[in-house]
């Protein structure tokens, strides 16, 4: 166990395991999101309230899944950095910022786009929208922060401080719809109960998901590479991987 | 585990603990403010302040709308099922505007007790389900109301 934690730390070791892994990422994720896409888009059935309007879901709900489950991942990565020092982890953290920063921007921007025909509104002060905002700034202010120092060694600890500090707001943008009166709706789907939509609802809204999360994770090892690759460029693995790649 | 380590893991734990014990003394004190609306319930009890703009929100009450025909002026009562407001608003209403569906009104609360809207908001709830199914529930609950009627018709 402790070996293979510490064959993780060797960015060597990844880079090798990514590449193998990336393709099977990217098929099954492209194939599943796809298919819960255009099932979820075309086949399911309309509600009864909502009609087609409430399709957004299949986009919305996963966007907004990635970005809150990439926090806490990066969260996890930030506590490696400051506790074990792990080049990898901080590696992590750099390449998934930006990616939690779009997926973030997608949710919020969906979400007014669903909340003018439902709401009548595109956007409201509420608990939910407001703490999902926060969410934004906080991964721009990673990579704000990351920009800024340009020792990579204070630069890995300051930014592993910034997004521990930041994943407080993560139970709160979980919780706010029950915690307060919102305009957001509470969560369809809960852990301990049934769904609260039918089968022919929720299962391509599962597949998006999971689509959704093997693309992040192809496009995670992709940019991690490249990250390990700028990081690596003086040593020798490196310098015999780009001669071979050029013979 | 190694002691260097030990040392920063407590550090980093101490960290995050003290974050979210501030936090959440700042949220529960700011509670009022973060709710988006007030129910029936508290405007009832005189919780909510007149004459200022604020949000009240619930459900509007089965059989209480009220459209003017020569205007735009609607008259509804949102109820939380234990006090009920009366809101007048002059606008459009959006789509999914109902009697028994969830709103969220911005407006003042006059001295009369009525609430005057400037905006009505629709909000709904997370159950999702097919038009053929909320039909055959309404069906079920309708024969099940009838069925009640006819038995206490039959016994009288």
């Amino acid at each position: 166990m402790w070996q293979f934690f510490h064959k993780l730390g060797s960015p060597k070791w990844f880079y090798g395991i990514a590449t193998r892994f990336m393709p099977w990422l990217l098929a099954s994720g492209l194939l599943l999101l796809a298919g819960g896409l255009a099932w979820g888009l075309a086949f399911a059935p309309a509600d009864y309230l909502q009609g087609n309007s409430y399709r957004i879901i299949f986009i919305h709900v996963p966007t907004a899944f990635l970005a809150q489950s990439m926090y806490i991942m990066m969260a996890v990565a930030a506590v490696v950095t400051l506790v074990w020092r792990m080049k990898l982890a901080d590696v992590f953290v750099k390449a998934v910022a930006p990616v939690g920063l779009v997926f973030t921007f997608l949710s919020l921007f969906t979400g007014a786009v669903w909340g003018k025909p439902t709401w009548g509104t595109w956007w409201v002060w509420d608990a939910r929208l407001t703490s999902m905002l926060i969410l934004l700034f906080l991964y721009g202010g990673v990579i704000a922060l990351d920009r800024a120092i340009n020792d990579e060694k204070s630069a890995a600890r300051a930014v592993a401080v910034l997004v521990l500090v930041g994943v407080v707001n993560i139970p709160i943008i979980k919780y706010s719809v029950n915690w307060w009166n919102t305009l957001h709706q509470p969560a369809t789907f809960k852990l301990t109960e049934k769904p609260s939509m039918p089968v022919e609802m929720w299962v391509p809204l599962l597949l998006s998901v999971l689509g959704l999360y093997l693309l992040f994770g192809w496009l995670a090892c992709l940019r991690m590479k490249t990250e390990i690759l700028v990081r690596e460029q003086k040593t020798r693995w490196v310098k015999d991987l780009v001669m071979a790649g050029r013979g | 585990m190694h002691p260097i380590r030990k040392k920063r893991l407590t550090i980093v734990l101490f960290l995050v603990a003290g974050i979210a014990i501030a936090v959440a003394l700042t949220t529960y004190a700011l509670r009022q403010n973060i709710n988006l609306f007030y129910d029936p319930t508290e405007i009832a009890a005189g919780k909510a302040p007149q004459d200022v703009r604020i949000r009240a929100g619930g459900m509007v009450e089965e059989g209480s709308v009220q459209r003017d025909p020569e205007s735009l002026n609607v008259q509804f009562r949102v109820t939380d099922y234990s006090a009920s407001v009366p809101v007048q608003y002059e606008g459009i209403l959006p789509d999914l505007f109902a009697e028994g569906q969830g709103v969220v009104a911005m407006g003042r609360l006059n001295a009369e007790g009525m609430f005057v809207a400037d905006q009505v908001l629709a909000k709904h709830d997370e159950n999702y389900m097919p038009p053929e199914v909320a039909e055959s529930l309404e069906r079920a609950e309708k024969r099940k109301a009838d069925a009640e009627k006819a038995a206490q018709s039959a016994s009288y």
